[in-house]
Formats: structure tokens, C-alpha cells, sequence
């Protein structure tokens, strides 16, 4: 009954969206009030009933009603409570119903609260999001049925073992939460441009959604960036693999798109530019989704590959995508340019930041989709990073130069004299660590520049706080200092760990110690350990730095029973300096075990550099919301004042 | 009027991208990972002595007039344990055998020739993977026949079974022709 009262739910939630779809162009089109007056009601509903399918697939699995083809074939009675209830999201048909239930309570919320635009622009972009909504709805109802029954209920056949981890629970909904969060930018991009109101105010109310969607993306890219790196057992935390690059394409599009809607709310600038990056960042989200679904990509994240699934999303792909370009190539024209303003200023600065952000993307995107380029010409070839770190350094080096110095700069226009003195301090940082670098460890040319940067970047982080009253200051202000410092400490780790990590493999008897680094590992002994839903092989480790008290690490090689897969638990210790990693293998016929060992200092930089970052977008979205929040109080108040003063 | 030319041409870029997903779409998907390099010169490379026992590995060691079978191999890796007897065997019917030890040590490896044997006459140490990119190896252990000229012939994914041997002689036999 469940799983049909879901199913049902959906169905109704698609009917909603429908109905919301029609009124908004109706609406449109008559300029009738009262069809407008029909959108919101649908949109905020349509997002109830969404969740409402969503908690019962949440309720199957926690349940392991295994009547349901998706529970039989993705959840195990054995597993842990958690794992059961992760399990609806971690396959295709669930984080399909995942993805749209995000993106119904976005365009829920928006429709409840959002009250600054125009009715009628407003009306057109919750149009435009039930349009997209609606296409993802028709997926999931005719291609991807969660809730489909089974005749005969076998045995549960469980989570893919790499997926049974707690990082899992939360991985996805974060990331789809920044992809789809990003279909607001686009809604209301596509609603700017039906009703040609592309204004100041139409930024500011972008900006906050932007930044909200922006942060889990931060937060699922930091996240999923540690997960693979603990759970997959070779110690890299980027691989360029698709997926990785399929969230990171829309994080640089939301990037580049956020800073763009700073200068046209503040300024009234960059107005085209701004609604080609807000359908441009939700495109990535797609295209992103598509190349991992339809399965055309060679991945570690493999979901059900299936050609008419794939068929599907790029019909989707093409009626949003397209229709969405082709509205914009037509009225691009149509929109006044924006303020102008002399190079070396703000906007200036912002400009360059936009130009290189987009550059990178472009670079991302033409490494990701190369290998289906000459694949099509019958050569098959992979991109990795020997392609993807030089080149991308290319336009991420001078753009976190310009990162250094343009919050300094004034808006329209500056003079240099104004802000020789901060860059000559900073040029003079960045120099004696250069140099300092250079001579003391001598390593290799990115991972200097990179370095040098870092200290750049922290050194100026800080800068436009110069002279102003800290307690006065804006919280958005703050959060940018902080978000650019995250990129100082996230670069600092990542060149770090890439010109210093020391790495140790070896078949080891028991017994033996092993150097790596500072660090002498001894393994004491290999124990078969049992699990809830695995078996396993741990290693006990005891480690010591610099001859220092020993440590104990219990590295396991983990056999699970459903489905039957091995896979690598390593085992990290932490220091304030960087992380020992350690993996245990296979063993040899003689008795030995192989021990895959790595000293990696400052590694956890990268992901404390992640999370600074999310932590100034989400001050700068609170500082944002409660400046609105306050106007609206003050204002309410204000006609509350007149409203006694005119019955005076 | 600019604004709308350029945004003509993203669509543009945007439906040529469509084709390309919608004719990748339409084929079958094939999955190994098989080097590009079977059939092309081998890399210009030159890597130091492994340990000891045997000089290092250069590509001009390979274009010496004969055919030889070029071991990527390691210390740690236990398929590449499993495989010495069939290398043995190899070594024992006059094949010429070079070993490429990926990521290794100089101590570990001496403790695996003297476990294992050493059927090599040259082991380069590749530290970090860099030959093992080169000839497009995606891990240990792989087996390449490389003719005379320094071409590589043929690769031979995964441990060497016993079953495999005919095919690597005949293929080496092939290379010298």
C-alpha cells in the first residue's frame, strides 16, 4: 500500500506541476490575474505532495519491504538501519526522486517566500520551473518507477559495499541540493528574460539562492572529495574522473555566476553576461547528470546504464537546454546594456575572475568530452591529470592573483596609486616564500607557484577589512574574507601534498617495520574481524613519529557477502602537520601482507580550505537574507505608521 | 545586435554537443582498458638500475635487433609473485626479459628476486609510474612483446598463467619475423 500511496503522490505532484505550468503561460499570455493567482498555491503543493513520495520510498526501504523491486534489488534485512535508509538514494531510480523532490521544495519555497519581483516575472520563472520540474517528473513516471512492485519477493541483494558508509547518507542530497538548487538561478533567468526585467532587484533576490545552492555544492564536493579518498584506498583525493568533473563544472559556473550578480545588484552591470551564466550553470548540472546516467563515460560512479534512460535526459537535456539558449540568442539583444565602468575597478576585477572561472569551466568540460570525441573517430584515449592540472593552472593562477587584489579595488573606478602600499606588502610575501620555498625544498614548478599563491592569497585575504570598523562590517564582507582565505588553505594543502607526500608499498611480514617519512609502522598482526554484513582481514599497525609514542591503526581488507565484493578500509591517523594513511592488500602464499603506506602533511588542509569556503558563502547568505528580512520588517512598519496616520 | 551573434553560436556549440552525446548514445560501449600504444615506437625513456643485481632500462636497450618481453612488475604486488614461475619457465626457453618495477624499493625488491628468482637481464625502477604511463600500462602486472625496432607488438593484461605462455612465444616469434 506504500509504495502505491507514493506512487500515487507522484502522480499528483505531476499533475501540479502541469497545472502550474499552464496558469503561469496563461497567465502570461491574457496578463489574467487570477490564473497568476493559481501558480504559487500549485507550486508550494506540488512540493508537498513531492516529499510526501519521497518519505514513503524512505519508509519501504527502512521497512525492506523487499516486495519492491528497488528494495530487492538495492537494500539487504542485514544491513544496519542507516544504511537501509541511504540505500534509497543510493541507485538510480531513488536519487532520481531524490533530485526532484529538491528541486519541487525549491520551487516550493521560492513560490512562499519570495514577494520583491514583479508578479508577473514571478509567475513566468515559477512557470519555467514547473516546466522543468514537469520533464524530470515524466522521467521518473515512465522511465525510472521507483515504486514499482515485484511478483515473487526474493532476498534482499544490498548496497553496492563502496556505497555501505556513512559518507553516503549525506553525500547525495548535498550535492543535489547545490545541482538542483541551481535550477532556481535558471528558472528565474528564463523568467528575466519572458518578461525582459533584468534589473538590480531581480539580482538581489537571484543572489541569496545562488549562494544557497552554491554552499552545498561546496559542502558535496569537500565531502565527496575526503569520501573517495578514504574509501577507495590510493590516497589521491581528486581523480578528473567525470563525476568529480561533473560537479565541479557547475560549482565554477555558480562561482563565476555569483560574483557576476554581485556587480548587476550593485551595480546594474553585466546584465546579458549574468543571465547566460544563470542558464549556463544549471545546463552543467545536466549535462553533468547525463553523462553519469546514460553510462556513455567510462566512471567509478556507475549507476543502471541504460540507453533509453540516457535517451530520455537528452531529450531533456535539448528541450531545456535549448529551449533556454534559443529564448536567450533571441532576446539577448533586446536587453539595455548595462553601467559601464573603467578597467581598473571592482567590476573590472569581477570581469577578469567571470573570464577565467569560465575558462576553466570551458577546460574542464572540452577534458571531460574528449574521449567521446575521438571515440567517435574510433580512438580511445583517457584524459587525466597530466592534461587537467597544468592547464587549468594556466587560468586559475592569474585569477587568484586578480583574487588577490580586486576586492581592494573601488567600484567603476580606481586609481593604482590608491592600493600600491597593500600590493607591494603582499608581492613582498608572495616573493619570500618563493624564494624560501625554492631554496629549502627545491620542488617542482606547479607545486611552487602553487605555494607562492597560497601565501598570496592568505596575505591579501584579510586586505579589504584595512581601515574599516570591524563590528560594523557587513557579515557578507566577512564571508568573502574567509571564502578566499579557504582558497589560500585549500591551495596550500593541495600543493603540499602533492610536492611532499611520501609513499611506501610493500609486501610486509609480521613483525617487520617500515619507514615512511618521519613515520616507523609496524605491523603487529593480521586478524580475521566480523562485521554485520562482512568479514574482514585487519591489520594492526602501530605507528611513531620521529620515535615518538606508538599508535595503533587497524587497516582491514573487508570481504562483503552482499553483494560479494572486497573492498579496502584504510586507516588514517591525524596529526596537526598531515595524515598517515594506511592500506592493507592481499596476502602473498608465504605469509606476508601487502602494506600500502603514505605520509601526506597538510593533506587535511584541503578539505578545512573547503569547508572555510562554505562557511563564508553561507555568512554571506545570512548577512544577505537578513538585510531583506529587516527591509521588509521596516517597511511593514512604515505602512502600518502611515495606515494610524491617515485614520488620525 | 552582437549579443544575439555570439549567443547563436553557444546553441550552435550546444546541438553539435546533442550529436555527439546522441550518436556516443547509440553504440555499444566497450569497457577494457587496452594501451593505445600496441603498434607504436615505444617512448624514448631511460630509467636506473632497480637494485644492484641488474643494470637499469633504457628504449634503447629494447631496439637492440631481438625481440624482448618487458615485465611491468612490483615488489608488493601478489599476482606479479604468483606469475615468477611462468617467467621462470619463459626465461628458461631463451626468451629475453626485461622487468620495469613500478613504485618499489631497492631493499624490497632484492627480498622478492631472492624469494621469487630473478629471471630479468635489465630492471628499471620506474618510481613514479612514469614509463608505466608512457606505454599505457593501468597496472601491475602487465606483459608487453616489443620487437626489435623497439615497436610495441602486443600487451598482456594481468599475471602470466601457465596457459599463456604459448601465446607470448608465438607472439615474440611473430615480432621477430
Amino acid at each position: 500500500m506504500i509504495a502505491e500511496f507514493g506512487l500515487a503522490a507522484l502522480w499528483l505532484a505531476a499533475a501540479l506541476a502541469a497545472l502550474q505550468l499552464v496558469a503561469a503561460w496563461l497567465g502570461q499570455r491574457t496578463g489574467g490575474e487570477a490564473l497568476a493567482l493559481v501558480v504559487r498555491p500549485a507550486a508550494v503543493t506540488q512540493a508537498l505532495l513531492c516529499g510526501l513520495a519521497f518519505l514513503m520510498l524512505l519508509w519501504v526501504f527502512a521497512r525492506t519491504d523487499l516486495s519492491v523491486l528497488l528494495v530487492a534489488e538495492n537494500s539487504n534485512p542485514q544491513s544496519p538501519l542507516i544504511f537501509k535508509i541511504a540505500g534509497a538514494w543510493g541507485n538510480h531510480e531513488g536519487s532520481m526522486l531524490l533530485w526532484v523532490t529538491i528541486m519541487a521544495a525549491a520551487g516550493g519555497l521560492i513560490a512562499l517566500v519570495e514577494r520583491r519581483l514583479p508578479e508577473r516575472t514571478m509567475a513566468a520563472t515559477l512557470g519555467a520551473q514547473a516546466f522543468v520540474t514537469l520533464g524530470f517528473y515524466a522521467f521518473i513516471l515512465l522511465a525510472s518507477n521507483p515504486f514499482l512492485r515485484l511478483a515473487t519477493p526474493p532476498q534482499g541483494a544490498g548496497l553496492n559495499p563502496l556505497l555501505q558508509d556513512p559518507g553516503l547518507a549525506f553525500h547525495p542530497p548535498t550535492l543535489y541540493c547545490g545541482y538542483v538548487g541551481l535550477s532556481i538561478a535558471f528558472s528565474f533567468a528564463v523568467g528575466a528574460l519572458l518578461t525582459r526585467q533584468v534589473t538590480p532587484e531581480f539580482a538581489k533576490v537571484m543572489r541569496p539562492w545562488i549562494l544557497g545552492a552554491w554552499i552545498f555544492l561546496t559542502i558535496g564536493i569537500t565531502a565527496g572529495s575526503y569520501w573517495s579518498y578514504y574509501e577507495l584506498g590510493w590516497g589521491g583525493w581528486w581523480f578528473w574522473d567525470p563525476v568529480e568533473n561533473a560537479s565541479l563544472m557547475p560549482w565554477l559556473a555558480a562561482t563565476a555566476l555569483f560574483h557576476s550578480v554581485s556587480v548587476l545588484a550593485s551595480r546594474d552591470a553585466l546584465r546579458t553576461w549574468t543571465i547566460m551564466l544563470g542558464v549556463v550553470a544549471f545546463s552543467m548540472s545536466m549535462i553533468g547528470t547525463f553523462l553519469v546516467r546514460s553510462g556513455i563515460l567510462t566512471s567509478v560512479h556507475a549507476f543502471a546504464v541504460d540507453p533509453t534512460r540516457g535517451t530520455f535526459i537528452l531529450a531533456l537535456l535539448v528541450i531545456n537546454i535549448g529551449g533556454a539558449l534559443a529564448l536567450f540568442a533571441a532576446r539577448a539583444g533586446t536587453i539595455a546594456e548595462g553601467e559601464r565602468f573603467s578597467a581598473l575597478s571592482r567590476e573590472g576585477g569581477l570581469v577578469i575572475n567571470n573570464v577565467m572561472l569560465s575558462a576553466v569551466l570551458g577546460i574542464v568540460l572540452l577534458g571531460t568530452l574528449y574521449p567521446l570525441v575521438t571515440e567517435a573517430f574510433g580512438v580511445r584515449v583517457s584524459v587525466g591529470p597530466p592534461y587537467f592540472n597544468p592547464v587549468s593552472a594556466i587560468f586559475l593562477f592569474p585569477m587568484l592573483v586578480v583574487l588577490a587584489v580586486g576586492p581592494l579595488l573601488r567600484w567603476r573606478r580606481d586609481t593604482f596609486t590608491r592600493i600600491k602600499l597593500p600590493i607591494v606588502a603582499v608581492a613582498v610575501v608572495g616573493l619570500i616564500v618563493l624564494l624560501a620555498v625554492w631554496l629549502i625544498a627545491g620542488i617542482a614548478f606547479l607545486e611552487l607557484l602553487g605555494l607562492t599563491l597560497a601565501a598570496v592569497v592568505a596575505a591579501a585575504a584579510f586586505l579589504p577589512l584595512r581601515g574599516r570598523s570591524l563590528r560594523r562590517l557587513p557579515l557578507p564582507v566577512w564571508g568573502m574574507c574567509i571564502a578566499h582565505f579557504g582558497i589560500a588553505v585549500a591551495l596550500f594543502g593541495m600543493s603540499v601534498d602533492s610536492a611532499f607526500t611520501v609513499e611506501r608499498l610493500s609486501a610486509a611480514d609480521v613483525g617487520q617495520t617500515i619507514e615512511v617519512g618521519p613515520w616507523k609502522v609496524r605491523l603487529d598482526a593480521v586478524e580475521p574481524v566480523a562485521g554485520p554484513n562482512w568479514t574482514a582481514l585487519s591489520g594492526r599497525l602501530s605507528a611513531s613519529y620521529e620515535g615518538g609514542p606508538a599508535h595503533e591503526l587497524t587497516p582491514m581488507s573487508r570481504t562483503f557477502w552482499a553483494p560479494a565484493q572486497t573492498t579496502s578500509e584504510s586507516a588514517l591517523l591525524t596529526r596537526w602537520n598531515g595524515q598517515l594513511y594506511t592500506v592493507i592488500g592481499e596476502g602473498t602464499p608465504d605469509g606476508r601482507w601487502q602494506l600500502r603506506l603514505w605520509w601526506k602533511p597538510f593533506v587535511t588542509c584541503i578539505w578545512l580550505g573547503g569547508l572555510l569556503i562554505a562557511l563564508g558563502g553561507f555568512l554571506a547568505m545570512v548577512g544577505r537574507v537578513a538585510a531583506d528580512v529587516r527591509r521588509r520588517v521596516a517597511t511593514r512598519k512604515i505602512a502600518v505608521r502611515r495606515a494610524e496616520v491617515a485614520a488620525a | 545586435m552582437k549579443g544575439v551573434r555570439w549567443s547563436l553560436w553557444i546553441l550552435v556549440a550546444f546541438f553539435a554537443l546533442v550529436g555527439l552525446f546522441a550518436l556516443q548514445l547509440s553504440r555499444p560501449k566497450d569497457d577494457t582498458v587496452a594501451s593505445t600504444m600496441v603498434g607504436k615506437q615505444i617512448p624514448s625513456f631511460q630509467l636506473p638500475a632497480a637494485t644492484d643485481q641488474n643494470p637499469g632500462l633504457s628504449s634503447a636497450d629494447l631496439a637492440d635487433g631481438k625481440p624482448h618481453l618487458v615485465n611491468v612488475f612490483a615488489s608488493w604486488c601478489v599476482p606479479c609473485a604468483a606469475e615468477a614461475p611462468q617467467l621462470a619457465q619463459l626465461q628458461r626457453e631463451g626468451v629475453p626479459l626485461v622487468g620495469v618495477a613500478v613504485r618499489d624499493e631497492p631493499d624490497d625488491l632484492a627480498a622478492f628476486f631472492q624469494q621469487y628468482g630473478n629471471p630479468f637481464s635489465r630492471v628499471g625502477a620506474d618510481k613514479v609510474s612514469q614509463l608505466q604511463f608512457l606505454i599505457g600500462s593501468s597496472g601491475v602486472p602487465e606483459t608487453y612483446v616489443v620487437d626489435g625496432k623497439g615497436v610495441i607488438r602486443h600487451q598482456h593484461i594481468g599475471m602470466v598463467r601457465p596457459e599463456d605462455i604459448p601465446d607470448l612465444l608465438a607472439r615474440l616469434k611473430e615480432a621477430q619475423g
